[in-house]
């Protein structure tokens, strides 16, 4: 639960974002980071929060470690940890 | 703080370029070299660090001096028999309690949360606070949300407590807040720590210039670590640089995420609802301080204060046989690896978890037994 995920912002709605990780939309809560968020910026995401906003320029870079995790490790452990760390939909968990 | 130390070698690092890699590792050498002792330790506080570290098979690279050791970096792990017993007793009495994955397996006292779920007890695994909260919405139930994490985890927690909860929420927190415990840790004789690496993402929260007073006190370096490969390796050549020129300083290889002052609106959200109390982390005793719980303005929300929790009955029927072999303790103190340990990989494994070491993917023992722990040199 220590490594949060990047994903890229597609649209704000006060404090929920629409964030794009991989393909996959997710709300992710805007309450914690402390710079303001619009579409195209890059965050980072624990447990469905935005902690920090990744700089324009290194977004790129940090992007790189998941995507190998995602590519090439995806079902062993720190694969596995980082497909966690992708939100879920919001809602209950199923009964 | 001299800006030279916030090294700048981490942005200049390109990402798992083989090239890069070995030339850090011969720079590691020679650093290590000239440090001159048999052994040279540094303690690291993070599972992320631990997978990495293990995964891309860094300590086969390291110099065969340099020790890197796993501290009490698994906020799963640390959390103890009577959080656990807590959280058991409360499912049996008929809450709901709502937890991350890893937390459901943590043996308590006589039960893990999985146990209690197979009795009957009704347990839901959460993705996140604000989903413990919608689960609240969605029942008449009462929802006991069992919080676990470090500071950056109880962030979102504290965001939660913040907005609007539903009179059914609440919260039973083990969270958990780092820095105390590299105090005790950094005390302990039979470590001899002499650099530690900080997680880059908590250091995002907390800012790397909540270390300096440790480093002050304690005279011991502290690296804030990205997690790549290359990240970790440049945080050990800067670790080992500061060792070897007797400077206890922080320095910062992260600086793409992490600043001096951290996210300062984070900060104020985590201490308007937490306060830092004294508490026992497994295996490493009291940690003063080392706990997080529920400011005054917060009790309505604090199962503690809600709820009589006698884990008595549980602790009556206890049965320590099997765990008494296990090591945890020692292995989240730093003072032994897995391979120390006779139960690792034997009677220990994680279909069958002895320890809490051993549940977590954060956990050293789980991630040595998936890659290997030391390198056979």
């Amino acid at each position: 639960m220590c490594l949060g995920v990047p994903g890229r912002v597609v649209e704000v709605r006060g404090v929920i974002a629409i964030v794009d990780y991989w393909g996959v939309r997710r709300e992710t809560r805007l309450d914690v980071v402390d710079e303001p968020v619009a579409p195209g910026d890059y965050i980072l995401n624990h447990v469905g929060f935005a902690i920090c906003k990744i700089p324009a320029a290194e977004a790129r870079e940090t992007l790189a470690l998941y995507e190998h995790l995602l590519r090439e490790a995806p079902a062993d452990l720190m694969g596995t940890d980082v497909r966690g760390e992708i939100p879920r939909d919001p809602g209950p968990p199923d009964a | 703080m001299p800006e030279s130390t916030i090294a700048r070698d981490a942005d200049r690092l390109a990402y798992r370029d083989p090239q890069r890699a070995r030339a850090l590792a011969r720079r590691l050498e020679a650093l290590v070299a000239e440090i001159g002792r048999e052994r040279v330790c540094v303690m690291h506080v993070c599972g992320t660090h631990e997978q990495a570290i293990a995964k891309f098979g860094l300590r086969a690279v390291l110099p065969r001096a340099l020790d890197v050791i796993m501290g009490p970096g698994c906020p799963v792990c640390v959390t103890d028999l009577p959080e656990v017993d807590e959280a058991v007793t409360l499912a049996q009495d008929g809450k709901r309690v709502a937890t991350y994955g890893d937390m459901v397996r943590v043996p308590g006292t006589t039960l893990s949360l999985a146990d209690a779920a197979a009795l009957g007890a009704r347990v839901d695994v959460v993705y996140s606070a604000a989903q413990a909260v919608a689960l609240a919405r969605a029942t008449r139930d009462e929802v006991v949300f069992f919080a676990s994490g470090f500071e950056t985890t109880a962030v979102t927690t504290a965001a939660v407590a913040l907005a609007d909860v539903p009179p059914n929420f609440s919260i039973l927190s083990a969270h958990k807040y780092i820095p105390p415990a590299m105090e005790v840790v950094a005390r302990l004789p039979e470590t001899r720590i002499e650099a530690f690496l900080a997680a880059g993402h908590a250091a995002t929260i907390t800012g790397w210039g909540i270390f300096e007073p440790f480093v002050a006190r304690h005279r011991i370096p502290v690296v804030v670590a990205g997690f790549e490969p290359l990240d970790i390796l440049a945080a050990l050549v800067q670790a080992a640089r500061l060792i070897r020129d007797g400077r206890p300083e922080v320095a910062n290889m992260y600086p793409r995420c992490v600043t001096r002052e951290g996210n300062r609106n984070a900060q104020t959200r985590l201490w308007r609802v937490f306060e830092t109390a004294s508490g026992r982390w497994r295996g490493i005793a009291d940690v003063p301080g080392g706990n997080l719980r529920l400011r005054d303005a917060f009790a309505r929300l604090d199962a503690r204060r809600r709820y009589r929790i006698d884990t008595g009955p549980l602790r009556a029927a206890a049965s320590r046989r099997r765990t008494e072999a296990c090591i945890c303790g020692r292995i989240l103190s730093g003072v032994a690896t897995p391979a120390d340990c006779p139960l690792f990989g034997t009677a220990c494994v994680p279909e069958r978890p002895v320890g809490a070491c051993m549940v977590s993917t954060e956990g050293a023992c789980r991630i040595w037994h998936q890659y290997g722990g030391r390198a056979e040199l």
